[in-house]
């Protein structure tokens, strides 16, 4: 059973611009998003079985729906994010308060360490992948390998529009990784090809990584990912994986998708 | 070339990730060099590695861009801190503590700014002025009262020789001292710098003076003819000496001896032994070796050439000596200020024949400047070389055969 930490689109719209995709101007459809986001929810709920954990929504802070970087989650401990942008460092407060709520252990980074959470730490069980540059600063990941013992590579995201890591790179649970190559630098890739077989690397087309293919949620056969990746969808299907294309382009708008709505808890 | 650093700490899973990689190249790809100081690497997959980095740039600016542009990948500088000062107890006594140098280029933390100690040399202590920023190297003798010397080894750095970018005898950062070696390839690249040094030399360029410290074996065994050609011919700008070299120099001239060996007849001439005293009375009857050679009196030899070619001569006495003749300084301290106030602008030392000389300049000289020491005793050379100078050569053979061969190379015609 999957657990992830959702929050309702009650209050989601553009209020700001802090990545290329966020434009004050390009108004998101509320009634659409909101329609979207409970499709999100049916399908995570009904066809891949995992657990909701709805968090309130609060007014005026409309990056809040983007759960995946409330922090990250190993087993009964919780590292809250600590945001870059001042924008988004309102919302530490109430994913702290979350956390706190549930009952897990409050792990602290020091403050002025940028880390942005699940957006930026994803991997295998053994393995762990770092995105740094754009929002998570390098530095918090010697102290996270030391916290949870475990090895984390970092990766330098070097193309704007991919600003987490987990808008340009996915790892499966079979051990295979969906990713867009050029997102990172050569020392990047030639790591990730170091570490992952090539039979075992699946790359998306550019035209499906802008419509943010890598942004997807995955538990166990299941894939959840924006609607409109058919090239993604058939690599996924050839290794015997279940693709779920869900329509998110109201939150395209803000640059985020299936898997920024969503915090894996276990 | 004055080089700045900064040491940077690099830590976590940077080898795998190739983070290591990348920030190496990004300080080489930018014009930097650097030195791995330390890297303990993880023992386990989980465990992180961690690398310290002595970053080096020819400027300041550009060791500042080097800085911003590798920071976003980890690399962090390391804090420092300024060095500590106690004030010297009284005249001529260094604070408990002091800071010994060595002959590489040092550099002080003052008040957060690295600054570059002046006139390196061995074995003095490191005089900080922290209101002017600056810091200079200090003899013993030399301190007064209340001077800030430099305590322990926190905020002090040296910095080590980098490889000479010359591909030539002396680019083999090694002191091996062999008398079983062919000499004949290792005089020719002397040959050459000289060349280079002598063009510099006109050029006006800094750093191209030639130095020269030698004794009277350089006379005795045959030398005097090529050393006085060198000399002529202006690659030789400072001679460092005792009393002997130019006394049996002019013995030469005025009697045709050297400590009464009669150089073209080839044997001992009867009351030869007096020549050399004669010679030193005559002098100091004159009142100068200038005034010997400009009034005609000597009118060949390494003295009367380096008269004529205005080269810098620092004669050091010692408790042998006979006379001894005008202008040798007979107070070692002072020679030892007066041979210290000619090194800069040396971009070449020879060290021929003489063990005092030898040594003495040695520990004067920094370990930027090449040397090459010509002694038939290898122990000399060999002591040289373990001062850890890596641009030193030592060669086992008899000073007038190097001279000779070396003006041969130049063009003579001896």
């Amino acid at each position: 059973m999957s657990r992830l930490l959702v929050c309702p689109p009650d209050y989601f719209k553009i209020e700001y611009e802090i990545n290329p995709w966020m434009r004050c101007s390009n108004a998101v459809d509320s009634d659409q998003a909101i329609h979207q986001w409970h499709h999100l929810m049916q399908v995570l709920e009904q066809d891949v079985g995992a657990v909701l954990e709805r968090m309130k929504p609060v007014p005026g802070l409309p990056d809040l729906v983007f759960t995946a970087n409330a922090g990250i989650v190993v087993g009964r401990k919780a590292v809250p994010s600590r945001f870059r942008y001042p924008e988004r460092q309102r919302e530490e407060a109430y994913f702290e308060d979350w956390f706190r709520g549930q009952g897990y252990e409050l792990v602290m980074l020091d403050p002025g360490c940028f880390f942005e959470g699940a957006g930026d730490l994803l991997g295998f069980p053994d393995t762990w992948f770092g995105g740094y540059r754009q929002r998570t600063d390098i530095r918090v990941f010697p102290t996270l390998s030391d916290w949870f013992h475990r090895e984390i590579i970092p990766l330098e995201l070097v193309d704007k529009r991919f600003y987490h890591l987990d808008t340009c790179l996915c790892p499966l649970s079979g051990g295979e990784l969906l990713y867009f190559p050029p997102a990172f630098d050569r020392y990047g890739q030639e790591a990730l090809a170091e570490r992952i077989a090539s039979s075992r690397r699946l790359v998306v087309p550019e035209v499906e990584a802008l419509r943010f293919a890598c942004n997807a949620v995955c538990v166990e056969k299941h894939v959840v990912l924006p609607a409109g990746c058919p090239e993604t969808e058939a690599l996924l299907t050839s290794r015997g994986y279940l693709p779920h294309p869900v329509p998110l382009d109201e939150f395209m708008k803000s640059g985020g998708s299936a898997k920024c709505l969503t915090l894996a808890l276990d | 070339m004055t080089q700045t650093q900064e040491t940077v700490v690099l830590t976590g899973h940077i080898i795998d990730s190739l983070i290591l990689a990348k920030v190496l190249d990004r300080i080489l790809m930018m014009g930097g060099t650097f030195d791995i100081q330390d890297m303990q690497i993880g023992k386990t997959r989980e465990e992180p590695s961690r690398a310290r980095i002595i970053v080096r740039a020819s400027s300041a600016k550009l060791l500042s861009e080097i800085l911003h542009a590798i920071q976003p990948h980890g690399a962090s500088v390391e804090s420092e801190r300024d060095c500590r000062l106690a004030a010297a107890p009284a005249d001529g006594i260094f604070p408990d503590e002091f800071y010994a140098t060595t002959h590489l280029s040092t550099q002080v933390r003052v008040h957060d700014q690295w600054v570059e100690v002046e006139g390196i040399e061995m074995d003095l202590g490191i005089c900080v002025d922290p209101v002017g920023l600056t810091a200079r190297t200090i003899p013993m003798g030399q301190v007064k009262r209340g001077d800030l010397i430099v305590t322990g080894r926190e905020g002090v750095r040296v910095i080590p020789l980098q490889r000479p970018r010359a591909r030539d005898v002396f680019s083999f950062m090694e002191s091996q001292v062999s008398a079983e070696r062919p000499h004949g390839h290792i005089i020719g690249d002397i040959a050459k710098r000289l060349m280079q040094l002598r063009a510099g030399f006109r050029e006006g360029k800094s750093g191209s003076k030639v130095l020269l410290a030698g004794g009277p074996a350089i006379v005795h065994a045959g030398g005097r003819e090529a050393l006085t050609w060198l000399i002529e011919e202006a690659f030789i700008h400072v001679l460092f000496c005792g009393n002997a070299l130019p006394a049996h120099d002019m013995e030469v001239d005025l009697y045709g001896t050297s400590l009464g060996y009669g150089h073209a007849a080839g044997r001992v001439v009867p009351h030869g032994h007096e020549h050399h005293l004669r010679t030193i009375n005559r002098i100091r009857a004159i009142g100068s070796i200038e005034a010997a050679v400009r009034t005609g009196v000597i009118k060949t030899g390494i003295m009367a050439a380096c008269v004529r070619r205005g080269v810098h001569i620092v004669m050091a006495g010692t408790i042998r000596d006979d006379g001894p003749l005008p202008g040798v300084i007979t107070d070692s301290l002072e020679a030892q200020a007066a041979m210290r106030a000619a090194i800069p602008g040396i971009g070449l030392a020879l060290l021929v024949a003489s063990t005092l000389h030898a040594v003495a300049t040695g520990n004067l000289l920094p370990a930027t400047i090449p040397s090459v020491c010509v002694d038939v005793n290898p122990a000399v050379p060999t002591k040289l070389s373990d001062r850890g100078s890596f641009q030193a050569v030592g060669l086992v053979m008899d000073a007038a055969s190097f001279l000779r061969e070396l003006a041969r190379e130049l063009g003579a015609r001896l």
